[in-house]
């Protein structure tokens, strides 16, 4: 299989190598973009990048399992990132995360795992700097919470039900996140 | 009476838009420091204003800006700490989201202070919106000229981007960052040589500085140092503070405070005090990182100076809540977890004695401890402490003094994300023993709530 980006995504890389007076700083950049484009970062991937930036490809791929945000697997349609990390746990996430993967069918306690219909991946990750939403996730970009299981019921029922692409989903989670954030949490 | 500078437009609808920015003063504090500023006086009013690192350090930002080499000959950069990966801290999410232009003339102000022409803002990625609202506040700032070429007429040049990480809590860690910067994997660089200021970016002098740190600058140039000083209910810490409340609390939220104000009253007053009307058990103060203080220990004022002497530290000003129900055995269960798992592995006592302290906290709390356990615990805790526990001593030495005194040698790591592994350990450990020799004695949590 041959890998190479679309021309807007080679636009879009251009514009980023010229962002920084060498082009390896690029790279954290240019690996989000070819995840966006690509879906995960296969050693296809990490050849074709590393030809880009005009680097060892054992380099990219030190940067790639360095960091927790790439992927190096397909994942679902739609990513649920569930915080496991103090202010969550002290608030019931580790009860809240069983009960989500109850409700997805998934097996185990594993930290990354897929619907068998390939809607959903859950990463159990650490903390995701929304903590007065505690317990949270992150839905594809946004956040919910703080959670409860019937939260999780409702969340879950737009991601099956919400057909096409994935913003028009974000937008109807969207203003859960609004109504918190105008809260007056502030003084 | 409102202290609000920060938040102060957070209600305002599309205050990220330019054009409400503008309308409410935004970008004239940019324009006095340019026109009518010399880069050393602004300089010497950000020093003045007993600025300090809000991300968690509590060093002067003027002292810091004047770190970089006078003369030198290479590009000068500024990079903006917008890693926020401290748990129990969200505050530069809120002002990135809120208010991303007065982060933005923050930025501008300090490039023309420090003499950059090129800055970046790295942000964690799982702040996908707020990447955006950055990106577009940028081509905001650049459409209008703050940005740029000949930046309002003054001849100030400076190129500004936003900079996405990929997961990676050392990152947050300033030299960490900048191998990050660098496409690298975020392994911290050992100080000295590489202490930014002097050797940072691609080898030139940088200005690392967080979120809340910059965008308090447009304020302080407005406004003067001297209204910024008394801003603060502390002696040595300038203005007000973010402070970020979670866990067991009636609201947990974002308190934009005078620095300094006393921990109870921003758990009690501000946060509404512990959710149910339970009783407080204990308190992470500064983020995850600080040392932890029992219900009894609150009555200081949570400014940088007063929190070491307490034996803990401001840090990131993250107040985590932890009630009478809470198994701190439990708790530090996910704490030794999450360093274990952010440890970069470069040095050794990190790298293992994280693993060492997440196995043994885990066994632990399944109720397979056996008699011994803390002293190993604890004793691999002080191993790890190298860095830090000589000052902590200084500081606070009711606490940390017995605690040095057991250490049988100051190993050291290159960076401190040892030392923020062991001293949740050492200051939960010693100050809930009971908790945890019930856990060994028992073999389970004898809290009716607490874990299994």
């Amino acid at each position: 299989m041959s890998v190479e980006f679309s021309p807007e995504a080679k636009a879009e890389f251009d514009d980023l190598i010229s962002r920084y007076p060498q082009r390896r700083a690029a790279l954290l950049p240019v690996l989000h973009l070819a995840q966006r484009e690509f879906g995960f970062i296969s050693p296809e991937v990490e050849d074709y990048i590393a030809g880009l930036i005009q680097l060892s490809p054992t380099k990219v791929r030190e940067v790639v399992s360095f960091y927790t945000l790439f992927r190096t697997k397909p994942r679902g349609k739609h990513l649920i990132r569930f915080c496991q990390n103090i202010s969550c746990h002290l608030l019931g996430s580790e009860d809240l995360l069983a009960y989500l993967r109850h409700r997805l069918a998934l097996k185990g306690d594993g930290h990354d795992q897929t619907t068998s219909d390939g809607l959903v991946t859950v990463e159990a990750v650490e903390c995701l700097g929304a903590c007065e939403l505690a317990p949270v996730m992150q839905v594809d970009d946004e956040y919910v919470g703080p959670l409860t299981e019937a939260l999780i019921d409702e969340t879950l029922g737009w991601l099956r039900g919400v057909e096409g692409p994935a913003s028009a989903c974000n937008e109807t989670l969207g203003s859960q996140h609004d109504e918190r954030l105008e809260d007056g949490q502030t003084r | 009476m409102s202290t609000r500078v920060l938040t102060k437009n957070f209600d305002v609808e599309n205050y990220a838009d330019i054009g409400i920015y503008l309308r409410y003063g935004g970008y004239q504090a940019l324009k006095k420091a340019l026109k009518a500023m010399q880069p050393a006086e602004i300089q010497d009013e950000v020093r003045r204003s007993q600025l300090v690192g809000l991300g968690g350090a509590g060093f002067s930002t003027g002292t810091k800006w004047g770190f970089i080499p006078k003369g030198t000959d290479l590009p000068i950069y500024v990079v903006v700490n917008a890693d926020e990966g401290e748990p129990g801290t969200f505050k530069d999410r809120y002002l990135m989201a809120k208010a991303p232009h007065q982060l933005i003339e923050g930025i501008i102000i300090t490039a023309y202070a420090v003499g950059a022409h090129l800055a970046y803002i790295y942000i964690r990625g799982e702040y996908a919106n707020e990447i955006r609202i950055l990106e577009k506040a940028l081509a905001e700032a650049r459409e209008h000229g703050f940005s740029g070429k000949n930046i309002l007429d003054s001849g100030f040049d400076l190129d500004l981007y936003v900079h996405p990480g990929a997961g990676a809590y050392v990152c947050g860690e300033e030299t960490g960052l900048i191998e990050s910067l660098e496409g690298k994997k975020g392994w911290p660089r050992i100080k000295p040589p590489y202490f930014p200021a002097a050797i940072g970016l691609l080898g030139c002098p940088t200005i690392v500085n967080n979120v809340e740190t910059l965008s308090h600058v447009p304020h302080i140039i407005e406004r003067g140092a001297e209204w910024f000083v008394g801003l603060s209910k502390s002696g040595m810490n300038g203005g007000t503070r973010l402070y970020g409340v979670s866990g067991k609390v009636e609201q947990p939220g974002l308190y934009e405070l005078p620095a300094g104000t006393p921990l109870r009253e921003i758990i009690y007053d501000h946060a509404g005090g512990v959710r149910g009307g339970k009783k407080l058990k204990a308190v992470v103060p500064g983020g995850l990182s600080a040392p932890m203080l029992t219900a009894d220990e609150i009555d200081v004022t949570a400014d940088f100076p007063s929190m070491m002497a307490a034996g803990t530290m401001a840090g990131s000003g993250g107040v985590i809540v932890m009630d009478e129900d809470t198994c701190m055995v439990d708790v530090l269960r996910v704490v030794t977890r999450f360093y274990h798992h952010e440890s970069c592995g470069q040095c050794t006592p990190c790298r293992e004695g994280t693993g060492w302290m997440a196995r043994m906290v885990e066994r632990l709390w399944r109720g397979e401890g056996v008699p011994g356990d803390l002293e190993t615990l604890l004793d691999v805790a002080r191993n790890m402490l190298g860095n830090s526990i000589g000052v902590m001593a200084k500081f606070a030495p009711h606490f940390w003094q017995p605690v040095l005194d057991a250490t049988p040698c100051e190993s050291s790591t290159i960076c401190l994300l040892a030392d923020a592994a062991a001293m949740p350990v050492v200051s939960c450990v010693v100050k809930f023993r009971d908790e945890f020799e019930q856990h060994i004695r028992d073999g389970k949590c004898g809290l009716v709530h607490g874990s299994e």
